[in-house]
């Protein structure tokens, strides 16, 4: 009787999506304005959780560099909000360019200057990064542990590019948005981070629904089958190279999505969100709520964080412990992570150790479903 | 010629460097299939190690002998990232195999742990723990064989890590009482003094070489003649290579695949040790220092292909020359009137982060002829 089969009643999802509705209507005014945008940051941060569960729970591809897509995300969103708030400054370009005497703006900035181009590239420019580095890699059946460390590489060279160029984009300063105008108002001021936090929440909803979209059907039967077993899905007449190429995209498009909504929030955009361990620690969010089950990717980007955040403020010493520590328990004593353990068999066989639930003979599909009239 | 000598040099350096750092990792590569991530703090360990080494030799006791501690470090680092490597593949690599990436995941957990421990653990008493931990492992081994048969030998094993532990914690005491600047924990960086015989330079025709350069070459230089000859003459070493090649058929012909694993994957983290030595001499040592090597290691990893020692030394050599040329824009001095967009590209990739940006995607357009590195594994299986 795993939970996912389980079919709620009509009732209880429409009652779960009005209590978590205005949840979040009512979040700004329950929390403090600190811990809201706490909140609002690890929200965001869940969407590109939610990438990384496609990509790697789903298709078998352990990406280390997705911080790349993250910061090319928010470095387009902060692009936008330095340049439409320069007016005040001298040539009418972005305050840092005269510390380095740069007069002219750098070419790749102008279409930055468009709301609907930024608004597109915020999601299509990682989609597209992701998409060429993905096909370069795939192309020669490159996989496995040989595909991680090559992400990890890449992470490593997109973060010495934009760490090394002073004059482009500020280099190791990154680019602050708090301080920026949108629509007349203070991206950093309190009205705006509520906006702000509305926005991510609902987009976190709409990437997960998205989400599910995409594993559902055939693409995602596909997506489960070359993580399987991928020469016999090539044997099959299927080309995977496509599909992983696809599904590689659209996690960088999610994580450009939330690098966007990242950098809102927090105030800044700097190369340290290409920093390697970043990137992994998106992986263990995933694999601490679940791999594989979407839902479960949310709710570990999400209290990892909480945890994170409280840790570090009582024991700031201690959390690399515990970090590392995670690493090496999920993989090892929990593989399927907390939400697949609900889910699978966990629960049932936790209950049997101490005699409160029967033992299974055979198949539990045969058993437990039959009995309880859950016949499929 | 004098310039192209200097830019040859320079390449070595680095790349003996990446060498000695990148062998065991793809030692260990090649024979299970795992990438541990920990590497670079196994380097770590190494490069603490000759810091620790390096204060005790200036005990008083040991003083007349301080300008060899650093000959001294190189046997202690191997011993002391080969037993930490054991020790990881022992309690988790193994319970892994056959699941890469679950065991690049853990190995990155056991690199954070590290990092924090050294820098939240007063070193002397990190140094208890591994004395502690290389007494308890190696203790048994040498038991006569009658005990190792009695019954009771787990009863004689755990008396003998009761002991190691005792070892372990006295020689911590001891070491931090006698050594104030290892009594404290600390997150700084510290910095290992080479000793008077290694500092300077020396010339060979007409240019001027620093000495340490040339002992990270000599260190290199030897740890590759030691592997390839362990590797090809050595009955483990024929071993190692049967399973490189085979697994379940070795297996099959009664090689105990086991004792060949936790042996590989201790050559692979004594080796990681060793290239802490050298990176020791580089500057300076902290919490860090295994994090700026380990990517150069990947590549070297990648580019090389795994089962063939040649490419990985082909393979560090290149990418050691390559940096240097376009790092230090020296192909603007051997070159000069060159067209214009061509010296401003070069002009713009003449650092040394920029000059990884180029390299990496050289690399990426290479693997586009050879996906399998320069000496892929011949073989017909789908999967490799």
């Amino acid at each position: 009787m795993s939970l996912s089969k389980i079919k709620f009643d009509k009732k209880i999802v429409l009652s779960f999506w009005i209590i978590l509705i205005a949840l979040i209507i009512a979040a700004p005014t329950l929390l403090p304005v600190f811990r809201l945008n706490l909140l609002g940051r690890y929200l965001s941060l869940s969407i590109v959780a939610l990438g990384v569960d496609l990509i790697w729970g789903y298709t078998g591809l352990l990406s280390l560099g997705q911080g790349i897509f993250f910061a090319l995300g928010g470095y387009c969103a902060a692009m936008y909000l330095q340049i439409t708030s320069s007016s005040e400054f001298p040539n009418n370009i972005p305050e840092f360019f005269a510390l380095y005497g740069v007069e002219k703006l750098p070419f790749f900035w102008e279409p930055f200057r468009s709301p609907v181009f930024t608004f597109l590239a915020i999601w299509i420019i990682p989609a597209l990064v992701a998409g060429l580095i993905g096909f370069l890699v795939f192309r020669n059946r490159i996989k496995g542990v040989y595909f991680s460390i090559l992400t990890q590489a890449s992470l490593l060279v997109f973060f010495n590019f934009f760490n090394g160029q002073q004059k482009l984009i500020n280099g190791t300063n990154g680019l602050k948005t708090d301080v920026t105008q949108l629509f007349g108002q203070m991206v950093g001021s309190e009205s705006m981070q509520r906006i702000f936090f509305w926005i991510t929440a609902i987009l976190v909803i709409a990437a997960w629904f998205f989400a599910k979209w995409v594993v559902k059907g055939r693409f995602g039967n596909i997506l489960i089958g070359i993580r399987d077993d991928e020469p016999r899905v090539r044997f099959t007449g299927y080309n995977p190279v496509i599909f992983k190429t696809i599904i590689f995209s659209i996690a960088g498009g999610l994580a450009g999505i939330s690098g966007a909504l990242y950098t809102v929030q927090s105030g800044i955009v700097s190369p340290q969100f290409m920093t390697v361990p970043f990137s992994i620690e998106m992986v263990i969010w995933v694999a601490v709520g679940g791999r594989g089950t979407l839902l479960g990717a949310i709710l570990g980007a999400v209290f990892i964080n909480y945890a994170k955040s409280l840790v570090s403020e009582a024991l700031p010493a201690s959390w690399m412990f515990i970090q590392g520590g995670l690493f090496i328990l999920v993989v090892t004593a929990l593989p399927e992570g907390v939400l697949g353990w609900i889910q699978g068999d966990g629960p049932r066989n936790l209950l049997q150790r101490f005699g409160l639930k029967r033992k299974i003979e055979t198949y539990p599909s045969l058993e437990v479903n039959n009995k309880e009239g859950n016949n499929e | 010629m004098e310039l192209l000598l200097d830019s040859l040099f320079n390449g070595v350096a680095i790349g003996s460097v990446l060498l000695v750092a990148a062998l065991g990792l793809a030692i260990v590569f090649g024979l299970m299939g795992v990438i541990n991530l920990a590497h670079g703090e196994l380097m770590m360990l190494g490069a603490y190690t000759t810091y620790v080494t390096q204060l005790i030799f200036k005990l008083p006791l040991l003083k007349p002998f301080y300008n060899s501690y650093i000959i001294v470090s190189i046997f202690l680092a191997f011993i002391v990232s080969g037993v930490v490597g054991i020790l990881l593949e022992k309690t988790i690599i193994r319970k892994l195999y056959g699941s890469p990436l679950e065991t690049l995941l853990a190995t990155w957990g056991v690199s954070l742990i590290l990092q924090q421990f050294v820098r939240s653990v007063p070193l002397a008493y990190g140094t208890g723990l591994v004395i502690s931990l290389i007494i308890g492992l190696f203790l048994p081994t040498t038991f006569p064989s009658k005990i190792k048969e009695s019954i009771n030998f787990k009863y004689y094993k755990f008396s003998s890590w009761i002991f190691a532990a005792l070892t372990g914690v006295l020689t911590g005491s001891v070491i931090s009482s006698s050594v104030s600047k290892l009594s404290r924990a600390s997150a700084r960086n510290v910095d290992v003094t080479a000793p008077s015989w290694m500092r300077g330079q020396i010339e060979i025709i007409g240019t001027a070489f620093p000495k340490t350069r040339l002992m990270i070459i000599v260190i290199t230089l030897i740890s590759v003649i030691a592997i390839t000859l362990f590797l090809n003459q050595s009955a483990w070493g024929m071993r190692i290579r049967a399973v490189t090649q085979n697994r379940q058929m070795s297996d099959c012909l009664g090689i105990s695949t086991e004792k060949v694993d936790i042996i590989t994957f201790g050559i692979g983290s004594g080796l990681a040790g060793v290239a802490g030595v050298a990176v020791s001499l580089l500057g300076s040592v902290g919490p860090n220092v295994g994090g700026n090597y380990i990517v150069g290691c990947f590549m070297v990893v990648v580019l090389g292909g795994v089962g063939n020692l040649l490419g990985t030394v082909l393979a560090s050599f290149g990418i050691g020359i390559m940096t240097d040329l376009i790092g230090a824009g020296r192909l603007l001095s051997i070159w000069p009137d060159m067209p214009l967009p061509l010296s401003n590209t070069i002009n713009f990739f003449a650092t040394t982060s920029m000059a990884r940006v180029m390299i990496f995607a050289l690399i990426v357009i290479f693997l586009q002829f050879k996906p399998t590195g320069l000496f892929p594994q011949k073989g017909r299986m789908v999967e490799n």
